[in-house]
C-alpha cells in the first residue's frame, strides 16, 4: 500500500521552487510528446517559449504578450483573493462574458454619441455585469447553501448562450448585412480601447491589470479585510471570532472577482476583440485559475504567471503556424502546467511511503 | 524484577530540536495504578505512544511481563497485551455501542455473542452500558465507557489511560475509579496520566514524575500534598493564588432570558440563560462538556447574535452587535479551542494579536493594519505573560499548549476589558502556566472588571469564583456562593451523572 505522510519541515523556498520546477517539467514532457509525434522537440519548445519574444517574428508577437496577459492577470488577481478565503469561483469565464456584454451594451445603446465619459461608463457597466453574475452563486450559497463551485461553473454555459443570443439577436450590427456580431467598437472612437503606446500592445486593460496587482497586494498584506480573508481561509472559526461574517465574505470575494473578470471582458470587447460575437469567451476565465495557482495566489506571482501563460498562448499559435503543431498544443501545455504544479506541491508537503501490509 | 508487568530502561526519544524523552526508566507492578505526572511537554505522551507502538524509541528497552516489548504498530502492542484509552474518543456516532466495539477488535465474535460479552464486562466492572444504543445518544462519560470496554475485552495486561476524567462529572469519575480499582484487583497494571493532583493522590499507588523528558522523582503520591507534587513537577515552589483585594461593584453585564437555537446538529440550544455580573466579581460556570459552553461563549463574544435586550454591558444593549463592536464596548472573550478558534495556527503571534486587539489597541486605522504596533503589542503580551517563544514572528501552532494559552489570555487581559469571558482557560495547560493564567484573571477582577470563567475543572472554579452556576443542557442554574460549596453539591447541580442509578445496583 502506498501512503502519503506529511513532511515536518516545510521550507518557504519550495513555495517559489515548485512553480519553476513545474514549468521545467512541462517543457521536458511537452518536448517528449512532440518528439513522439515526429516533431523536433527542441525546435518546438524554442518556438513556443523563445521565438515569441526574441524570434524573427517577435515584432508582431511581443505586443501580443501584454494583450493576452492583461485579462489573465486581471481575472487571476480577483480569483486569488477568493481562493485564499476558500471561496472557489470557477466561473470567471462567465463573468468575463457578461461583463463584455453589459459594457458593450452601454456603447451600443448610445451609438453614435461621442463623449469622454463613455469609456469610463462602459468600464463601470462591465464591472457591474461581472459583479452581478458573480453575486448569483454568492447569494445562492448564502441563502440555500448551494456550492459556489458548481453554480459559478454552470453559469459559464448560461453566459455563453446569452452571448450567442446577443450576437444573433439584440446586439447584431444593423449595418452588418445579416452577419452575427455587434458593431465593431474599435471603429467607435469614444468606446474604443486602443493601444496606448504603439508597438507595446498596452491598452487600458494592461493599466487596469497593473493596478489590480498593486491593489490586491495592498489589500492582502496591509488591509484588515485581507487579513480576515487569509484568516477565513485557514481557520474559519477564528475568523468568525475575529468578527468576520462568512456570508459577507462570500459576497465580497465572488463580487470582487466577478467585477474584475467583467472589467477584463469589457477591455477585450472594446479592444482586441472589437465586437460581441458568440465566441467572445476564449477561455481566459479558466486559464486564469491556472495563473492564480501558478502564481501562488500572490500578486507578484500572478504577474509572472500571467505573462508565462500568455506566452504559451502566443507560442502555441506560432508553433501551429510555423511547424504545423496541433491547435490543442496550448491546452495540453496549460493542463500539464497545472498538473505538475499540483503534483510537486503535494510532494513538497507529503512524502510517499510504501507500507507492506501483513 | 520479572514480576513487573511493564518495565522501561533508559528510554530516549528525540524529535528535531527537542529531546522528548531522556534515559527514562520506570516499572509498573501487577495490580498497580501508576500515575505519570508532568507538565505539558514533559514527555508523558511521547512515552505512552512508544509503549502503544505509535512511536519508536531511539534508545533503551521496554519489557512486558519480562519479554522484550518493541511494538512497531498499535496492533502489535495490543496483541502483546497493551490497551489504551485516549483523551479523544474514536467512535462512530451513527453506529451502536456493539458495532463500535467490534470495529476495534481484530477478530470480532458474532454480534450476539459480542453483545453478551459487553453486557458481562459492563456488569463485572460496574460500567453501565447498553450494547444496542447508538453512540450519538451517549454522554461523554458513557462514550468513555465504550472505549474502556473495548480495551477490557482484549484482557490487557497493561491499560493506559490518558487524562480520562477531563470529560467526567465528579460522580462519573468516582465510578471510573471504582472500575479501575476492580481491574487492578485482578492483576491488571494501569498507567494513569493526569494533571489533577488530587485525583492522583486519591487513587494512585505510585507516581513517576517527569520533567523536561527525564524522570525526576518517583514516589507514593498519598504521602505527599498536592503542593509538594506540583513542586516536583515544576521544579520549584508553586505560586500561591492571591484572591484578596476585590469588591463587588456595580452591575457590568446583564444577560436576560437569552435563548438561541443550536447552531449545528451536534450543538446545544441555549435556554433562557439569565445572569448578572458585577465589577470585581468572578462568576464560575461549570458543566460537563457539550452542555452549551461553546454556545454561551459565542453568544457573549458576538459570534452569535441574539434578540434585542438580551445582553447588556453597563446598560448598553449589545445583543445585535458583532464581535468588533462588543470589543470596542469592552466585552472580550477567549474561547476554549486555542488552535483554530482563539488563534489562527498558521499565523504569527503578531498577526494573531490582530484577531481581537484591532479595535481596542488602535492597531487598525481606517482599515489599514499597523504592523509595527501589532508587533509591539505581541511583544508586550509575551513579556507580561511569560510566553516561551523565540519571538512574536513565531507561528501560533509552533507554541506548546500552555504557552499559546498564556498568549491568548494575555492578549485579552492586556486590552483592559470591562468584562472578560473565558472558556476552559487552563485546559491541557501545565500547573505553572495554569497558576499564572488564574492569577491574571483574579488581578483583572481586582482592577474592577467582571470575569466569567467557564470550565470543567471544578477545583479551578472553586479556587477562582465568587459565585457558581451550572450549565446543563443549555440551561444555567441560579448562582450560589462558592464559599462552603462541596464537590458533591456541585455534582448534583451539574445534573448528576448519566446512568448513575443503574451503577449502584
Amino acid at each position: 500500500m502506498i501512503q502519503l505522510v506529511p513532511r515536518s519541515g516545510n521550507a518557504p523556498l519550495w513555495q517559489i521552487a515548485t512553480p519553476v520546477l513545474a514549468v521545467l517539467a512541462t517543457m521536458l514532457v511537452g518536448g517528449l510528446i512532440f518528439g513522439l509525434m515526429g516533431y523536433d522537440p527542441v525546435a518546438a519548445i524554442r518556438t513556443i517559449f523563445w521565438d515569441p519574444l526574441f524570434g524573427p517574428a517577435s515584432g508582431y508577437s511581443r505586443p501580443q504578450l501584454l494583450v493576452k496577459a492583461a485579462p489573465l492577470i486581471l481575472i487571476a488577481s480577483g480569483l486569488a483573493i477568493g481562493f485564499r478565503a476558500g471561496i472557489w469561483n470557477i466561473g470567471a469565464e462567465g463573468q468575463y462574458i457578461i461583463g463584455a456584454i453589459t459594457g458593450a451594451a452601454v456603447a451600443l445603446a448610445l451609438y453614435p454619441l461621442e463623449a469622454w465619459w463613455l469609456f469610463p461608463l462602459m468600464v463601470a457597466a462591465g464591472m457591474a455585469g461581472g459583479w452581478a453574475w458573480g453575486m448569483i452563486p454568492a447569494l445562492l450559497r448564502n441563502w440555500f447553501g448551494a456550492s459556489e463551485i458548481l453554480v459559478s461553473l454552470m453559469l459559464v454555459y448560461v453566459a455563453q448562450r446569452v452571448a450567442a443570443w446577443m450576437a444573433f439577436g439584440p446586439m447584431r450590427n444593423p449595418q452588418g448585412m445579416g452577419f452575427p456580431g455587434s458593431r465593431n467598437l474599435q471603429q467607435y472612437p469614444s468606446a474604443a480601447n486602443p493601444e496606448l503606446i504603439a508597438g507595446t500592445g498596452a491598452h487600458w486593460g494592461v493599466v487596469a491589470a497593473a493596478f489590480a496587482v498593486l491593489a490586491t497586494w495592498l489589500l492582502m498584506s496591509r488591509h484588515i479585510r485581507g487579513f480576515h480573508i487569509r484568516a477565513a481561509g485557514t481557520a474559519p472559526r477564528a475568523a468568525r471570532f475575529a468578527g468576520v461574517n462568512p456570508a459577507t465574505l462570500v459576497a465580497f470575494c465572488l463580487g470582487l472577482s466577478g467585477a474584475l473578470a467583467g472589467a477584463a471582458g469589457l477591455f477585450e470587447v472594446a479592444g482586441p476583440a472589437g465586437q460581441i460575437t458568440d465566441r467572445i469567451g476564449v477561455g481566459y476565465g479558466f486559464t486564469a485559475i491556472i495563473v492564480a495557482f501558478l502564481g501562488r495566489l500572490h500578486p507578484v506571482g500572478i504577474l509572472l504567471a500571467g505573462l508565462l501563460l500568455a506566452l504559451t498562448y502566443i507560442g502555441g499559435e506560432l508553433a501551429q503556424l510555423t511547424m504545423g503543431l496541433p491547435a490543442a498544443t496550448v491546452q495540453v501545455f496549460q493542463g500539464m502546467l497545472l498538473f505538475f504544479l499540483l503534483g510537486f506541491d503535494l510532494l513538497t508537503r507529503f512524502q510517499i511511503r510504501r507500507r507492506i501490509t501483513a | 524484577m520479572t514480576a513487573d508487568v511493564f518495565r522501561a530502561t533508559g528510554i530516549g526519544k528525540s524529535y528535531p530540536g527537542v529531546r522528548a524523552n531522556d534515559d527514562v526508566s520506570f516499572s509498573v507492578a501487577p495490580g498497580e495504578i501508576h500515575a505519570l505526572l508532568g507538565e505539558n511537554g514533559a514527555g508523558k505522551s511521547t512515552l505512552v505512544k512508544m509503549i502503544y507502538g505509535l512511536v519508536r524509541p531511539d534508545q533503551g528497552q521496554m519489557f512486558l511481563s519480562g519479554a522484550p516489548h518493541a511494538p512497531h504498530d498499535p496492533r502489535a502492542a495490543r496483541a502483546a497485551g497493551v490497551a489504551m484509552v485516549f483523551q479523544h474518543f474514536s467512535l462512530f456516532d451513527a453506529l451502536t455501542v456493539a458495532e463500535n466495539v467490534a470495529l476495534g477488535m481484530e477478530n470480532p465474535p458474532p454480534r450476539r455473542e459480542l453483545s453478551a460479552r459487553i453486557a458481562q464486562v459492563s456488569r463485572d466492572f460496574g460500567l453501565p452500558l447498553n450494547p444496542a444504543r447508538r453512540v450519538v445518544t451517549l454522554s461523554a462519560g458513557e462514550r468513555q465507557r465504550v472505549e474502556i470496554i473495548r480495551c477490557l475485552l482484549q484482557d490487557p495486561r497493561l491499560l493506559i489511560m490518558d487524562e480520562p476524567t477531563s470529560v467526567l462529572t465528579p460522580q462519573e469519575a468516582e465510578l471510573l475509579f471504582a472500575t479501575l480499582r476492580k481491574l487492578a484487583g485482578q492483576g491488571t497494571a494501569i498507567l494513569y496520566i493526569s494533571h489533577k493532583l488530587d485525583e492522583i493522590r486519591g487513587h494512585c499507588d505510585r507516581a513517576t514524575i517527569l520533567r523536561h523528558g527525564r524522570v525526576v522523582d518517583s514516589c507514593d503520591p498519598r504521602a505527599h500534598s498536592a503542593r509538594e507534587l506540583a513542586a516536583m513537577m515544576v521544579g520549584g515552589t508553586m505560586r500561591q493564588i492571591d484572591r484578596s483585594g476585590r469588591q463587588a461593584g456595580e452591575v457590568m453585564l446583564e444577560v436576560a432570558g437569552l435563548s438561541l437555537p443550536a447552531p449545528t446538529r451536534e450543538g446545544t440550544a441555549l435556554k433562557d440563560v439569565t445572569l448578572t455580573l458585577r465589577a470585581g466579581e468572578i462568576l464560575g460556570i461549570g458543566g460537563v462538556a457539550g452542555n452549551g459552553q461553546e454556545e454561551l461563549l459565542a453568544a457573549l463574544s458576538g459570534e452569535a447574535r441574539s434578540a434585542p435586550g438580551r445582553i447588556l454591558l453597563e446598560g448598553r444593549d449589545l445583543s445585535a452587535s458583532g464581535p468588533d463592536a462588543r470589543r470596542r464596548a469592552g466585552l472580550l472573550a477567549a474561547p476554549e479551542d486555542r488552535l483554530g478558534h482563539a488563534a489562527v495556527p498558521d499565523f504569527s503571534l503578531t498577526e494573531n494579536t490582530l484577531l481581537t486587539a484591532g479595535p481596542r489597541k488602535g492597531l487598525v486605522r481606517r482599515g489599514m493594519i499597523d504592523h509595527r504596533g501589532a508587533r509591539r503589542f505581541a511583544e508586550e503580551v509575551i513579556a507580561a505573560f511569560d510566553v516561551r517563544t523565540p519571538g512574536p514572528g513565531t507561528a501560533a501552532k509552533a507554541l506548546s499548549g500552555g504557552n499559546l494559552q498564556k498568549f491568548v489570555i494575555g492578549r485579552e487581559v492586556m486590552q483592559a476589558p470591562r468584562v472578560l469571558i473565558v472558556n476552559q482557560p487552563t485546559w491541557g495547560v501545565d500547573a505553572g502556566a495554569a497558576a499564572a493564567v488564574r492569577q491574571s484573571l483574579l488581578d483583572l477582577a481586582r482592577q474592577g472588571a467582571g470575569v466569567i470563567v467557564i470550565s470543567q475543572d471544578l477545583d479551578e472554579l472553586l479556587e477562582l469564583s465568587d459565585r457558581f452556576s451550572a450549565l446543563n443542557e443549555g440551561r444555567l442554574s441560579p448562582p450560589v456562593p462558592t464559599e462552603g460549596l462541596t464537590l458533591d453539591r456541585i455534582g448534583l447541580m451539574l445534573g448528576g451523572a448519566h446512568g448513575m442509578e443503574e451503577a449502584r445496583i
